[in-house]
């Protein structure tokens, strides 16, 4: 069997690639999340030619209350802890 | 995939390895979107199924159909709206804890 090396540099710049290849893709499966999530959530009527007012700004308002609700927890259960200890 | 990361040659000039790694990146970068669209397939594919085929009958009505491609135009329009959205708050986060680092 033939096996091709890359040499040092290529190898670490290929290593820096996928590392940020993987991080964009993560950020991109949470995109996927986020909008199936928040569709459910806002898109309630019928789909027409545009949203509805309302359902416009609940996607807008969305993503940052799902990123608030998060840090809500966290801020939450670290303060119970706190507590406990 | 493991099939770039092979040669027929053994040896390998530095033009030849250039353009290795530019096949590695190539794939990588098209594997990448291609998941990406398929999930986008499947997503749209479930959301306007449940929304728009509330009673399956012998065949796709002409209403039906109307519903699916509008499901289809706001199903991506939310997706462009969300990642917009989703970016925003991660490099305002970014900033904040760079200014919190100083």
């Amino acid at each position: 069997m033939d096996n091709f090396k890359f040499d040092e540099a290529t190898q670490k710049e290929l290593t820096t690639f996928l590392e940020r290849e993987q991080a964009q893709a993560r950020i991109n499966s949470t995109v996927h999340n986020l909008t199936s999530m928040c569709w459910d959530k806002c898109v309630t009527g019928t789909p027409g030619s545009r949203f509805a007012r309302g359902e416009e700004s609940c996607l807008l308002n969305c993503v940052d209350r799902f990123m608030d609700t998060s840090l809500f927890i966290i801020k939450t259960i670290e303060g119970q802890r706190s507590q406990q200890s | 995939m493991s099939d770039f990361f092979k040669s027929s040659s053994s040896s390998s000039s530095p033009s030849d390895m250039a353009a290795k790694k530019e096949a590695v990146m190539n794939g990588v970068r098209s594997e990448i979107a291609l998941a990406s669209a398929q999930e986008l397939i499947n997503k749209t594919n479930e959301k306007c199924f449940a929304k728009c085929i509330t009673k399956p009958g012998t065949s796709l009505s002409g209403s039906e159909e109307t519903c699916l491609s509008r499901c289809l135009e706001r199903y991506l329009e939310t997706f462009n709206m969300i990642s917009k959205t989703y970016s925003a708050r991660l490099s305002r986060e970014r900033e904040q804890r760079q200014l919190n680092q100083i």
